[in-house]
């Protein structure tokens, strides 16, 4: 054996020293200059001829060859037990990895007429829908330009370039504020713009007052981008004017309002979209097929919440240098509110944060969490509410809240919906839907995580199929599709946001989206996915927590009457 | 010519060292495991549909930062990022374990190594929001991965245990 062995390494040594002594045979003949060393070895290959090989070299050769064998193995081993990992639970699910198919809400026909639109309130918002339409005004095509620049990832101006030319001109702008109506003008010149460049823009028309804007002949539909207050008569005075109306959230300021615009909207056949963009958010429309599938088990209980932590967030926006008695039309501007006072900067520039003007947080913010939810699960009006909250940061003279909390009751649905909020802490806590079988957080990406305690995942758990540790899938729209089997690393981009919604995997406005879903309506009949009807839920369910909140005490809809008690 | 490029990449200027056993077999099986590493990394990204360079470009912190931001907003600069590292890694895998042109794997392996360690450096001030299993202060395993891959470069072991031998080692007819 020893034999043996001495026998083998001297065995080697002979062959090292072999090629030792051939390798660096021709390196030993060095020359001074470099290249001669290249000649020698340039010529090497070329005694192939003469050459062959041993056994040895051969085994030598492949030596570690072999290691392939484990390593398939092993990779064969981990891939087949993951594949079946991911199609025993995409099976038990019955949910596909794909994107959500986007169904339009109306039968798309390919001739499409010219919409003329125009705007009432050209405010921050205001501007974020006209560009949705196709118009924006040039200092934000500047500002997005630099930004560009400064940051190449942000494409804000390339997305808005690639908007889908929606075929509408901006024909009419009413504005109480002069400078406000001036940018609208500017905007509805502007060429920069998806599908232009035709320098055939004839521009908007400045309204002095709303009803001259909706009896015009040049407008065939409004969007009201106004404060709450005025959403309700505007609204109904445009229906009943042959207008079809594109109205900014909440829908209205008052219970009775909300009765008076349902009415006029569905008598007048007119297309009526309420500004919750949220409804073309892919991840939303994934949810609520999970949802439809079952996946979560009986949900008993929807977390929805507001955190901001900043004075923009909180409604103090900035009071514009030129506001003044002259150049704000006060009358025009409180109109139907219900206390009259006298010219105030402050209440026209940040008018979110009184109730003569808005429901804050409620009709804000609530609004948009209640809608996604209401998107979801179709929950409709709750049974009951109880509202609580105050003014605990923000004591700068407004009179609605800056800490909310609202409980809503769906008894039929044995189903609790809560709503919590601050606009003095910035912490992300999500909008999160739990079942027995699992919970779901849905932001622009969407994460279903199975309940540890699942009756329906108990097995699968057990057989550790389901790690209930990580995700039982992810959805992040554009990026990722569903991908099941999740590692840390994907867990936590799956909650981050993403600005913009996706499209065939490209990045596309929601805003766009949601008016581009109105005209189409508005050319080939239909509902949009926010009508009327969705809309008379959302203003009954804030103003219901409103209330309970202003009165101290539990609100209940009386649905056979439809009524609030 | 291509032999000629190849045959100079592979040995030039070392020369064929006179291992122990031990030596041979240390550098051999530290040669093999870094390549079955990169194989395997190469592979699962080509498997997943999913995978994109992007979520590490983004996080790029330091000098190199511009440079990711650039090729993250450009789809198709990372569509070439992407199909290069994915491959890259494969062949270099391949490579390793086969020790077949085992030189210019090592050195394109450090090549990598290199741009994964400077676009996410480890230094004092950076920090990261995508969780690491382990806690690095300027050496990361990336760092030693790479030196790993400096020592196999100039220690190489291709021509004797490897498919180098055929391609470069000739033996004259006894």
């Amino acid at each position: 054996m020893n034999q043996k062995k001495k026998k083998k390494s001297s065995d080697k040594q002979r062959k090292k020293s072999t090629i030792k002594e051939k390798v660096s045979g021709k390196m030993s003949k060095k020359p001074d200059k470099k290249g001669k060393v290249m000649d020698q070895i340039s010529r090497e290959p070329e005694k192939e001829d003469k050459v062959s090989l041993g056994r040895r070299d051969i085994l030598k050769a492949l030596a570690t060859i072999p290691v392939f064998g484990p390593f398939l193995y092993a990779f064969l081993k981990k891939k087949i037990s993951d594949d079946f990992k991911k199609k025993e639970i995409l099976a038990e699910l019955g949910i596909s990895r794909k994107a959500p198919a986007v169904l339009p809400k109306t039968i798309l026909k390919k001739s499409k007429e010219l919409v003329r639109l125009g705007i009432i309130g050209f405010g921050v918002r205001g501007e974020d829908l006209v560009r949705g339409a196709g118009y924006a005004h040039p200092d934000w095509i500047e500002k997005k330009k630099k930004q560009a620049k400064e940051n190449k990832l942000d494409k804000g101006l390339e997305t808005f370039l690639n908007q889908e030319d929606l075929n509408v001109v901006l024909s009419g702008v009413c504005d109480v504020f002069d400078v406000r109506a001036e940018r609208g003008i500017a905007a509805s010149l502007n060429d920069v713009r998806p599908g232009g460049g035709s320098g055939l823009l004839k521009g908007a028309k400045r309204y002095i007052h709303y009803q001259d804007l909706i009896q015009s002949n040049d407008v065939d539909a409004v969007i009201i981008a106004t404060p709450d207050h005025w959403h309700a008569q505007m609204t109904i005075d445009a229906v009943n004017a042959g207008k079809h109306v594109y109205c900014e959230k909440c829908m209205t300021r008052t219970v009775d309002e909300t009765f008076k615009i349902s009415e006029a909207v569905k008598n007048s056949g007119k297309v009526f979209q309420l500004g919750h963009q949220g409804r073309q958010q892919e991840s939303y429309i994934k949810a609520k097929q999970i949802a439809e599938k079952n996946i979560l088990g009986k949900i008993t209980l929807v977390e929805t919440t507001t955190n901001r932590n900043s004075p923009q967030g909180a409604w103090v926006y900035d009071i514009h240098e030129e506001g003044s008695p002259e150049t704000i039309d006060w009358e025009q501007f409180q109109g139907p509110a219900p206390h009259k006072v006298p010219f105030s900067l402050e209440r026209f520039f940040r008018w979110r944060c009184w109730f003569d003007y808005g429901t804050g947080l409620s009709g804000d913010l609530l609004s948009h969490e209640y809608d996604a939810a209401n998107q979801i699960l179709e929950l409709g009006i709750p049974k009951s509410v109880v509202a609580s909250g105050g003014i605990f940061f923000f004591k700068d003279g407004r009179d609605v809240p800056d800490v909310f909390q609202a409980v809503y009751e769906y008894r039929d649905r044995d189903l609790t919906l809560v709503y919590s909020a601050t606009l003095a802490n910035g912490r992300h806590r999500g909008k999160i839907f739990m079942g027995h079988d699992a919970s779901m957080e849905v932001g622009s990406s969407l994460t279903v995580t199975a309940d540890w305690e699942s009756t329906r995942y108990k097995e699968k758990i057990m057989n550790k199929i389901i790690n209930t540790s990580l995700p039982l899938f992810t959805y992040q729209p554009g990026l990722k599709g569903i991908d099941t089997v999740t590692s840390a690393t994907e867990r936590y981009f799956a909650t981050r946001g993403l600005m913009y919604t996706m499209r065939g995997g490209r990045p596309v406005n929601t805003t766009h989206l949601h008016i581009k879903e109105w005209l189409d309506c508005i050319r080939n009949g239909g509902q949009p996915s926010c009508n009327i009807d969705r809309g008379f839920e959302e203003a009954i369910t804030c103003h219901m927590a409103t209330i309970s909140y202003l009165e101290g005490r539990k609100v209940e809809w009386d649905s056979v009457n439809k009524k609030i008690v | 010519m291509l032999k000629k490029t190849l045959f100079y990449l592979a040995l030039y200027p070392t020369r064929l060292p006179n291992y122990t056993t031990t030596q041979l077999t240390a550098l051999i099986v530290l040669r093999v495991l870094i390549g079955w590493h990169f194989l395997y990394e190469g592979i699962v990204k080509v498997l997943n549909p999913y995978w994109s360079s992007a979520g590490f470009l983004i996080e790029a912190k330091g000098i190199f930062s511009g440079l990711a931001t650039s090729i993250v907003a450009s789809p198709e600069a990372l569509r070439i990022v992407d199909f290069l590292n994915m491959w890259g890694l494969i062949a270099i895998g391949l490579g390793l374990i086969a020790g077949c042109l085992t030189r210019i794997a090592s050195v394109s392996g450090i090549a990598l190594l290199f741009f994964y360690y400077v676009f996410n450096p480890p230094f004092i001030g950076y920090t990261y929001s995508t969780p690491v299993e382990g806690s690095y202060i300027i050496v990361n395993k990336n760092l030693i991965e790479m030196c790993a891959l400096f020592v196999l470069t100039i220690f190489p072991t291709g021509t004797i245990i490897g498919l180098d031998r055929l391609i470069f080692v000739k033996k004259k007819p006894e």
